[in-house]
């Protein structure tokens, strides 16, 4: 895949981001929310990324100290109720998603944006095999390989989804920053 | 990573302890759901939030859809309209035999002593969406707990069995559909009688008939009706179709696939049938709790 040149090879450009604030964090989580509920039809239901899981990266990776475990368990309750799968399956995903990019995140800002995907792609696929390993302990089957294209969708969304989120951070004006 | 802060720069437990409290704390809760089935007063208290959350979500195609309704041109609604009244001219003989049949049936029923098939009660109700999950085949509806649904009641649409009511909310329930893996809808064969269970594949929207012999009286295109002895699903309703018979003399049971009679995945709007009169105890059940006073009777 080839990623357009525009991509700075240092994500976290010259630019400095104004901090995120506590609501603009949860508006963005009750955003990726929204959209995991979104009904779609058929096959796509199955492949559409789970946003909340990058979104979830974007802050601890980016502002390790803003986001907790605690919202991000929470939300995967929501999600747990919310899929019909077992209480507490999302839960631990996220609780796991969570771990690894706390553990990485010092790393992940030094990469740029493909290397960022190569990781976003390795902590989604490791929360998705939790998810995994929970069902195949209860007795189900592997559903088949096209199992793990959400996390490679995710991974690809990556480079959108982290330019969509920074944009209120962005300096009010551009005029500072050589 | 492994580093300890100054005391001044304290932030709290460390990471791995973190981890390890919610992830603990995530597997009491699986299992608690998993094995013993608690947890439902906290799942009905998440679906409170979610449920209005996915309506929500759901708001922007559903104005869409809406919009696109408004215009339909009026020659597309002639053409339904007409269709829809040949169609109506069309069953009407089949719906006008099928009331004396009804009403022969209840007095053949009355004169053989058998107990009348009872109407039951029915809930139309809209699916909401289908969950994201890959492991599982189920819908969710805007019917719940407050409108009277239990688990355990019968899903149709309008050609065929879609599922059970597995898991009820206030406000949404989940209804497991005859494709899902762990379902068996118990069925009778409609040309020969023949009874049997089906059970759901799971992964490719198709069922199975199990444990029918290889020289089974079963052929390719027969309808595969409810049997109605599990108490759960009305006599008679079509639940498949076979549509693939594998005859292996090796193997001590044929491997027969049917597909759902259903537009298990297709259609938006079901009904939910009510439970009919309470079935029978499991005789023996009734046998082994009546056993000390049969035993006494038979001292005295």
């Amino acid at each position: 895949m080839r990623l357009p040149s525009s991509i700075p090879d240092r994500a976290d450009s010259a630019e400095i981001m104004r901090p995120a604030r506590f609501g603009y964090i949860g508006v963005t989580l009750i955003v990726a929310l929204l959209a995991n509920l979104l009904a779609l039809p058929g096959i796509a239901q199955i492949l559409r990324p789970d946003l909340i899981a990058l979104t979830l990266i974007y802050w601890v990776v980016y502002h390790p100290r803003r986001v907790g475990f605690l919202p991000a368990w929470i939300l995967g309750l929501a999600m747990d109720v919310a899929d019909g799968s077992l209480f507490g399956q999302h839960a631990l995903a996220y609780a796991v998603l969570m771990y690894l990019s706390i553990l990485l995140h010092r790393r992940i800002v030094l990469f740029g944006m493909r290397q960022q995907m190569l990781h976003v792609l390795a902590i989604l696929a490791a929360g998705q095999t939790v998810m995994l390993l929970i069902r195949a302990v209860g007795g189900a089957d592997f559903p088949g390989a096209h199992y793990y294209v959400p996390s490679l969708l995710g991974a690809l969304l990556w480079p959108a989804l982290f330019n969509l989120i920074r944009l209120p951070l962005r300096p009010r004006s551009t005029a500072n920053v050589a | 990573m492994e580093y300890s802060p100054p005391p001044f720069f304290k932030r709290g437990p460390s990471l791995i302890t973190r981890f390890a409290f919610f992830s603990v704390l995530s597997i009491v809760l699986l299992v608690a759901d998993a094995r013993f089935g608690y947890l439902r007063a906290v799942r009905a208290l998440f679906s409170v939030v979610v449920v209005p959350l996915q309506q929500v979500s759901a708001l922007p195609a559903a104005g869409l859809a809406r919009v696109g309704e408004f215009f339909v041109t009026q020659a597309q609604l002639r053409r339904e309209n007409d269709q829809l009244r040949r169609q109506a001219l069309a069953d009407a003989p089949a719906l006008q035999t099928r009331e004396s049949l009804a009403a022969e049936n209840d007095n053949l029923r009355q004169l053989v002593g058998l107990r009348e098939r009872l109407g039951r009660k029915t809930f139309a109700a809209e699916i909401l969406y289908a969950p994201r999950d890959p492991f599982t085949r189920r819908v969710v509806v805007d019917r719940g707990g407050q409108d009277g649904l239990v688990p355990g009641l019968a899903v149709l649409d309008r050609t065929g069995v879609v599922g059970q009511v597995t898991r009820v909310f206030p406000w949404a329930s989940e209804v497991t559909l005859v494709t899902d893996k762990e379902h068996a809808v118990p069925i009778q064969v409609q040309r020969s009688g023949l009874r049997g269970v089906t059970f759901g594949v799971g992964y490719d929207g198709t069922l199975e008939l199990r444990f029918m012999p290889v020289n089974a009286d079963i052929q390719n295109g027969d309808l595969l009706v409810t049997s109605g002895i599990d108490g759960t699903y009305p006599p008679g309703l079509p639940v498949a179709v076979v549509s693939n018979i594998e005859r292996n003399a090796a193997y001590a049971f044929a491997r027969i696939t049917c597909t759902p009679a259903a537009g298990v995945s297709s259609y938006r709007q079901v009904l939910i049938v009510d439970k009919g009169e309470p079935q029978p105890e499991n005789p023996l059940a009734s046998e082994a709790a009546a056993m000390p006073t049969k035993a006494r009777k038979g001292g005295n």
